[in-house]
């Protein structure tokens, strides 16, 4: 297990005694000093978002996977997160089965909107940073310190290009059912509910609607599903399936990856709402 | 994104079979990533001859209204309805008349001949260049998906059954991978007797 640790964390002087180097662990930050190679221009991040960023620039020559509907929230029964499953670069839907939400250990999840290789990436980083937390302290991290962590990551590469809104919700001894949001701003949030992503005023639009803290776990599930099938059918970018979690004191479970086109209907023809859509001339 | 031609999303499809035609569209109209309307049709009808406008919703608009004017003048004066082959050719010259201002339209045309009994299809570019085919023409923000499942899909002298089923997998299969376009469609089988008007129960997402 040491050399675990060592492998994967910071080299550690072999001066401390025992008693100190627990003290030394506890203060060791995770580590930021990832080397990854620039443009080697003067001003690589004018470059990188010149290049990469369509929302400055829609004639920019590397298309990133954009577009996505996230939502999380908390309520009397623990947290719902509930995602769409669409990547799409330009107009073109590179996949309609993508998932958003990550699981970073059996009680705490993630979710990604924004570029697809940074959320993938970071989230996966972020589960490597957590883990260890683990093995050094020989206890689960806590919400708000993993969070904390990918957004200091993220402040650090402010200005480079780097695209994510993520939520993070777990439940801790410490905290109970915790829920936080991160972009790549640097903004690190708590709250009750959030919706992130280019559908995400269709589905605050439905979740505002209907939410109520004292929800049941029933309800609350049906709700997060709805209001992620109202963004599906409204935002271009947003579709595919509906990925759908609780997290409550013993952790997360999944309530599965369902396509959204026989929910759609079903939700059209059995209770008659999307009278928008019609269904004969 | 400020491309005029991608900023209400669309799609059209033209194809040939054995004494018959089809055309489709998608329904969808969009103000970039939001979609505004499910029930925008893009298919308008001059007697014998079926036109398809994709691009800017505006000129969509204009443009076909402007063919109804210019059709039944045409009606007027010759005393009979216009064949698909000249309405080409009065496409093509209304579009270059706007040469160094054109309409933000890609159409395609699809009839049968009242004479010749013979099929029709061809496409356009917004400033009136015309593309003849024998088989299928395509258009609008899915128009690379088209192309990929009509060369797939195509085969030649199909009746009017088996035409109608590809060109729906065709438009179906297609729209479902571009984000512009797409919430359901529109077919017509024309044959030289009959049209045959269908609804095509797309995805909703």
């Amino acid at each position: 297990m040491d050399d675990l640790i060592a492998k994967y964390s910071t080299p550690q002087d072999d001066f401390f005694d025992e008693d100190e180097n627990s003290v030394h662990f506890q203060s060791t930050k995770p580590s930021l000093d990832l080397k990854f190679s620039l443009p080697p221009i003067s001003q690589p991040t004018a470059f990188l978002r010149a290049a990469t960023d369509d929302h400055a620039n829609p004639e920019c020559p590397i298309k990133i996977a954009h577009g996505t509907t996230t939502l999380a929230f908390r309520f009397q029964g623990g947290i719902i997160v509930a995602t769409d499953s669409r990547a799409t670069a330009g107009s073109w839907i590179a996949s309609q089965t993508v998932k958003k939400v990550i699981e970073i250990n059996d009680k705490m999840l993630g979710t990604m909107a924004g570029g697809a290789a940074d959320c993938q990436y970071w989230l996966n980083y972020l589960g490597i940073e957590c883990r260890l937390h683990e093995l050094r302290h020989k206890r689960r991290i806590s919400v708000a310190a993993a969070s904390k962590i990918l957004s200091n990551l993220v402040y650090s590469y402010k200005g480079m290009g780097l695209s994510m809104g993520t939520m993070m919700a777990g439940v801790t001894a410490l905290e109970g059912p915790a829920l936080y949001y991160i972009d790549s701003d640097g903004t690190r949030l708590s709250g009750n509910l959030f919706c992130v992503g280019s559908g995400q005023t269709f589905a605050y639009g439905v979740l505002d609607r209907e939410y109520d803290y004292n929800l049941s776990v029933e309800d609350a599930l049906a709700l997060g599903s709805r209001s992620i099938l109202a963004a599906t059918h409204r935002d271009a970018y947003s579709g595919g399936s509906i990925n759908l979690y609780h997290v409550k004191e013993e952790g997360w479970t999944k309530h599965g990856f369902t396509d959204t086109n026989p929910v759609f209907w079903k939700t059209k023809l059995e209770k008659g709402e999307f009278s928008n859509v019609a269904t004969d001339f | 994104m400020s491309n005029p031609f991608s900023i209400n999303g669309g799609a059209v499809v033209a194809m040939v079979g054995k004494d018959c035609v089809a055309i489709a569209c998608d329904l969808r109209l969009g103000m970039q990533a939001l979609t505004v309307s499910n029930d925008f049709p893009k298919i308008f009808n001059y007697g014998d001859v079926y036109l398809g406008l994709t691009g800017l919703a505006t000129d969509v608009t204009t443009v076909s209204e402007m063919f109804r004017y210019k059709v039944n003048m045409y009606r007027l004066r010759e005393e009979r309805d216009i064949e698909p082959e000249t309405m080409a050719n009065l496409v093509s010259s209304s579009l270059y008349e706007k040469r160094f201002g054109p309409y933000f339209v890609s159409p395609v045309i699809a009839g049968i001949n009242p004479h010749s009994q013979k099929p029709f299809v061809c496409g356009f570019d917004s400033i009136g260049c015309i593309d003849f085919a024998k088989d299928f023409i395509v258009s609008g923000t899915a128009s690379d998906q088209l192309f990929g499942t009509c060369e797939s899909l195509w085969e030649p002298d199909m009746e009017p059954e088996d035409l109608f089923e590809t060109i729906s997998q065709a438009m179906l299969n297609s729209v479902d991978r571009d984000a512009l376009s797409g919430w359901g469609a529109h077919v017509y089988v024309i044959t030289k007797d009959k049209v045959v008007k269908r609804l095509l129960k797309g995805r909703q997402d």
